[in-house]
Order: structure tokens, then sequence, then C-alpha cells
């Protein structure tokens, strides 16, 4: 198989940059079909800029993609009936009721009289809009909307769906189904790239990105990413876990330390012999009894070590 | 390429957000009517019944007769007597009075001595047409001379042709319908794009296979049939309140206010894609208007205008449309006699569009 067969996305030194401010920093980017892959990072680290460049609405300061085998920047009025996209901000129309929206969208995409009518009453149900669809857009529950947004990005059966944090207004239930719908549209050869905070759905993804101020700082399968983290996660639970944070964190081998309850995740790199001995001594001499594991490497520590780590770069160069 | 199918879906989904936006949908009968009784009523440049005062130190019989006949012009309306000219002059500054009549002691004999004029009239000179007015005053044949039988005739007689009765509002309503169009076609398109970028549902559709031209001729069409449902408001409500008439042929002034629709959307549309914000979209809308009503003819005489702003006024849609209008409405002018002007307005759409469609990239940078 030829590398476009394979990749519905490849982007090279992929560059965005706002005046002096580089939203997006020499990407490079491998997206393998009717996979899910994921976009992870805070929020300004460049997620929407990314999508907005792969789908031709912003014209990269350099560097180039290649999109379902079409070059972008270039004849992207090929590409646009081949691709979904769902915005991060509601863009249907808050005015139009949910049917209007739907069939709006049908007629952009010049779907034949019978396919609209089927595909409609289809989305309707399986997006649990029924009966919603002679209530105005903008009437709806944020989780409403997003089935919408969902429904008219797929309506016209595209090969790549691009999701820009398509869950961020939705309940935890409901983002399970969400989720169970994306991985049904994989399941039928849909590509999916999707943006996101959340760690929980980063874990779903066959792959993802993690991006961090502009640059891509890790990627890979969410297991490849936890197990190679290159640091080693001691979860400390302490009487006092407020001083023994203060404490630890104060250690020039400790690279984060992060309360979470009544537990610290303490990220020690490996190239620290005995993380355990070093941890309980700095305790012990500062007075706090407390139990010390060494755990498996969550999502989450995957996060915190690689922009730890891009952090530190940025302040030494 | 024009696909129908999306041209239509730009188009009903148009008329559906313009269906359930009460307030737009009450301004496109309501801008007509009120417009209309605005200016039909307000805008008289036939001036009457102007605020006079008098201070008559003459107080003869000759100078009694003088202030009656002025007031029969209906031109003046004496609201007071005051002794002194300098009473009328404090009276005219505070702006109780438009016009200071002043008879002085020896009205009599002046009245008399064809070199020095009978009485003063104090104008306020800041309004050119109450000045206008004023001279018009000076003409008044006085038959003071009581020896002549004959009173003294003007040697000049204007006779109005098409508006004998010289009513105003049969020269502002043709204009009006130009104002009126200008206004509420350039604003509903102006604001059409920009509303959507503002509300973000442009991001989506500049990711559909939707072409600008689909976009920007779905947009405008149902706006042309509102403008056209605007015309016969407007002409039926002159008809109506002013007994404004269309000396000419109705088809004629349709296919002359479809020109000129289609240029103002047009710049609407040329508008709403420089504009960032709809607040933005308004005001150049407003930048437009201003000299769509003082450049085009429609209150001050084209001709009489500097050269400068002549040439400014060519460039408006207004100032042709409002050509054809009076032409047709009330010269019974036929479209064909005046093709100049029909012609200058499609280079405008052309030009308006094309720059629209150009601007309008579908790209966020
Ligand atoms: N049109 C623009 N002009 C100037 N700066 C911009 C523009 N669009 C984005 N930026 C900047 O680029 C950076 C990346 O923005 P982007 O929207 O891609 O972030 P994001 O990862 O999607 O964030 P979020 O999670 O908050 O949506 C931010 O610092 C933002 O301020
Ligand atoms: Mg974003």
């Amino acid at each position: 198989m030829s590398a476009d067969q394979e990749f519905a996305i490849r982007a090279r030194n992929l560059t965005k940059a706002f005046g002096s401010l580089v939203a997006v920093d020499h990407l490079n980017l491998d997206v393998p079909k009717s996979r899910i892959y994921g976009f992870l990072g805070p929020n300004g680290s460049g997620k929407s800029t990314t999508i907005r460049m792969l789908c031709g609405l912003l014209t990269p300061t350099e560097g180039t993609a290649t999109v379902l085998g079409i070059d972008v920047p270039g004849d992207v009025d090929e590409l646009k009936p081949r691709i979904g996209y769902m915005t991060q901000k509601f863009s249907l129309y808050t005015d139009l009721t949910t049917r209007e929206n739907l069939e709006f969208i049908a007629d952009i995409y010049t779907l034949s009289r019978a396919v609209r009518k089927q595909r409609i009453e289809e989305l309707l149900e399986q997006y649990d809009l029924g009966a919603q669809q002679r209530q105005f857009a903008g009437t709806m529950s944020g989780g409403q909307k997003q089935r919408l947004a969902l429904a008219c990005a797929v309506l016209h059966k595209p090969e790549l769906l691009l999701l820009d944090e398509p869950t961020s207004a939705v309940d935890p239930s409901s983002r399970r189904d969400f989720w169970a719908k994306l991985f049904r549209l994989a399941d039928a050869g849909t590509t999916i790239l999707v943006s996101t905070h959340y760690m929980d759905e980063a874990e779903r993804c066959h792959r993802l990105a993690i991006l961090d101020k502009g640059v891509k700082v890790a990627d890979g399968t969410p297991g490849d990413l936890q197990a190679n983290t290159g640091m080693t996660i001691v979860e400390v639970l302490a009487s006092s876990p407020y001083s023994a944070q203060g404490l630890l964190s104060r250690l020039p081998e400790v690279a984060s330390v992060t309360q979470l309850g009544v537990r610290l995740r303490v990220l020690v790199p490996e190239s620290v012999r005995q993380p355990l001995d070093l941890i309980q001594a700095a305790l012990h001499a500062g007075d706090i009894s407390a139990e010390t594991n060494i755990v498996a490497a969550s999502l989450e520590d995957v996060f915190v070590a690689v922009t730890q780590k891009n952090t530190l770069q940025e302040h030494t160069t | 390429m024009i696909s129908a199918r999306r041209l239509v879906a730009v188009m009903r989904k148009e008329v559906r957000q313009l269906r359930r936006d009460r307030i737009s949908l009450g301004m496109i009968i309501g801008i007509p009517i009120g417009q209309m009784l605005l200016f039909g009523y307000a805008i008289n440049t036939d001036v009457r019944h102007l605020n006079a005062a008098v201070a008559d130190q003459a107080g003869t019989h000759l100078a009694r007769q003088f202030i009656a006949e002025l007031e029969q012009t209906q031109i003046v309306d004496i609201r007071l007597e005051v002794a002194t000219p300098k009473q009328l002059e404090d009276l005219l500054r505070v702006g109780r009075i438009s016009v200071g009549i002043y008879l002085p002691p020896d009205f009599d004999r002046r009245a008399i001595d064809p070199q020095r004029p009978a009485a003063h009239l104090l104008v306020d000179g800041a309004d050119p047409t109450i000045l206008g007015v004023a001279n018009q005053l000076t003409n008044m044949p006085f038959g003071f001379d009581s020896s002549a039988s004959s009173p003294r005739t003007r040697s000049l007689e204007v006779r109005p042709y098409y508006n004998p009765e010289r009513r105003t509002a049969v020269n502002i309503v043709p204009g009006l319908i130009g104002i009126i169009l200008t206004f509420t076609m350039m604003l509903f398109t102006a604001v059409a794009i920009v509303r959507e970028r503002e509300q973000g549902n442009l991001e989506l559709l500049i990711n559909t296979p939707v072409s600008s031209l689909e976009l920007m001729v779905g947009k405008i069409v149902p706006y042309v049939v509102i403008g056209l449902l605007q015309l016969g408001l407007i002409v039926t409500v002159g008809w109506l309140l002013f007994k404004v008439p269309i000396r000419g042929s109705i088809a004629d002034l349709y296919i002359a206010s479809f020109f000129f629709i289609a240029a103002n959307l047009a710049l609407g549309l040329f508008i709403s894609s420089v504009a960032r914000t709809q607040f933005q979209a308004m005001q150049i809308t407003i930048f437009i208007l201003l000299p769509s009503i003082l450049l085009s003819g429609f209150m001050f005489p084209f001709e009489g205008m500097p050269a400068f702003a002549q040439y400014l006024g060519e460039i408006l849609p207004t100032t042709h449309f409002i050509r054809l209008t009076r032409g047709i409405m009330l010269r019974d002018a036929a479209l064909f006699e005046m093709r100049g002007e029909l012609l200058a307005l499609s280079v405008f759409t052309v030009i308006a569009m094309s720059a629209a469609v150009k601007r309008f990239t579908r790209r966020l940078d």
C-alpha cells in the first residue's frame, strides 16, 4: 500500500503564525485511515488552528499537508464534499429547527431527495433527536446541539471527520454514547480526527498526538505513550499531603508533583535510581510519614511528563 | 458552476430566517410607510406660515395696509408686534421668529420713492430656504402708488410643468423610493454575510461545497422580491396620501427598480465582505446612505451642485434611479429614452458584485 492509501492525513512541518505568535509549530502528522486519532492539548495549544489548516480554512505559514490525497493548501474544493467538519463553537443556524438544519445541509451537499429523506430519518433516530426535530436549534441543550452538529457533519457520509472538541458540553454518560457513535463510524471506514481536553477521551483513541504551545510533544497509541513516559510514577499516601507536596516539589530530581485527593502522584525521571528511597528519605527528613508505591503511568501522567519536558526545553534554550 | 439545488437551499434558508425575525420583517413594511409619512408631510420646500414679528414705527394707514397684504400671502404669520428693530433682532436670534418686518417712521414717504426701500425684512439668513422665500416677498407687487390704476406686473412669470400645484410630495416621493430602497436593500444584505460570520455559521458553510457565488446570489434573490414589494407599497401610499401620479408605465417603473435593487444588493454584499462585524456593516451603510440622500438630486437639484459633488453623485446608484423614477412617474418618459441610466446601474452592479465575490474568500485568514 502506498502512503496515500494508508494515511488519511499526512502533514509535514505544518506551521501557522499569527504575527509573532506561532500557533502551530512545524507539526508532523500521520493519521491512518479508519482510525480515531486524538488531539490532546490544553487551551491555546493549536488544536483548532491545525484542524482549520487541514480543511483549507487557514493557509499554513509553512509546510504542507496531504488530506485524502489532496494537497492542502491547494484545490480544496475537491476536498470539501469528502470531509465533515464539526466546529468547536456551535455553527448551525439557531433560528432553524433541527430538521430544517439537516435539510439545509443535505441540500448543500446535493443529496437526492430520496436519499435526503432516508438519511435524515436515519440520523434523527440514531442521534436521538426525533423529539427535537421541530425545536429551534438555538433552544436545545448543549448535548442536543452537539448531537445535531455531529449528525450534520456525517450527513453526507464523509471519508474524513474533523471534530473540534465535540464533547465539551456533554455529560459523562452522553459522552460515552457519543464515543460509541464515533467507534461505529470508524468501523464503517471513516477516519476521525478529534480534539479534546479530556484524558478519558484521549485514552479511547486509536492513536493520539499531544500538543503543547503549538508543538507536538508526543504521539503514538495510548498504550505506547503510557509505557514510554521516561518517568517513574510514584504514588504517595502521606499524613499531610499538602506539606508533602511542598517538600517533594523542591527536590531537584522530581519532575512534577500532582495532588489527587489524598494521594500525590510524583513523577521522577527513570534516570533516577531508587526513587522510592529518595522520596521516603525526603519525607522522613520533613517528619512526614508516608506510604509510597510505584504505579503504572496514566495518560494524565504522560501529559504532565511531556508538557513539563517541553517547558523545560523552552527555558534552557 | 452554480447548482440549482444549493441555490434554492440558501434562498429557502434565508426566507425561513427572515420569516422568524419579526423586527426585520416589520422594518420591511415599517421603513417605507414611516419614511413616506415623515418625508411626505415634513419636507416641504414650498415654504409657508413662517413666524414673523413686525415693528411698525410709522403707524399710518398705508403701513397697516402693507402689513395686511403681507399676511395675505400666507408666507408669513405675524405673531408679535414690537416697538423697535432691536427687539426684532432679539427675537430672530433666540429663534422665536424667522422673519422680522421693520417699517421705519418715514414709511409713507419712502413708499413713493423708488430709490429707497420702504420697509426692511430681517431674515434668518442661515436657512437658505427662508432666504429664498424672503426674496420672493420683495417681489411682491404692492399697490402703494394710489395714482396708478394698474398694479405693477412682473416681467417674468414661471409656469411650473409636471407639478402645476407645486406640491413638494410630487417631487419627493419618486426620490424617496430611491432612498428607502437604498436603505433597506443595502442594510439587509450588508448584514447578511457578516451575521453568519459573527455567529460562526460561516466557518461551517465554507467547509461545504457551497460556492461564493451560490451563497451570494442565494442570499440576494429573496431581497429582490422584497424590494419590489416595497416599491409597490411606496407607490400605493404615495398615490393614496399625496396623489403622486405615475404618468409613465408601471412596468417601466418595475424594470428600473429591478436594476436599482440589484445594484444596491450587490453593494450591500460588498459591504458584507469588507465589514467584520454587523456594527461595522451598519456604519458603512450609513456612510453610503448619507451621500445618497444629499448628492443624488433627492434633496438639492443635481445641476446646482459643485462639479466635484456631481461626480460623486454620478457614482451613486440612487442618483441614476431618481432620474429614472422622476422621469417615469412625473414626466411620462419611456425607459428606452433613459437607457443611459439603466446602463450606469448595470455597470455598477457588475463591478460591485464581482468585487464582493472576489473579496469573499472561503478562508478564515
Ligand atoms: N485568528 C487568530 N489570530 C490571532 N491569533 C490566533 C488566531 N486564531 C488562534 N490564535 C491563537 O493561536 C493559538 C492557538 O489557538 P487554537 O484555537 O488553535 O487553540 P486550541 O488548541 O484550539 O485551544 P482551545 O482548547 O482553547 O480551543 C492561541 O494562542 C490563539 O490565541
Ligand atoms: Mg480550539
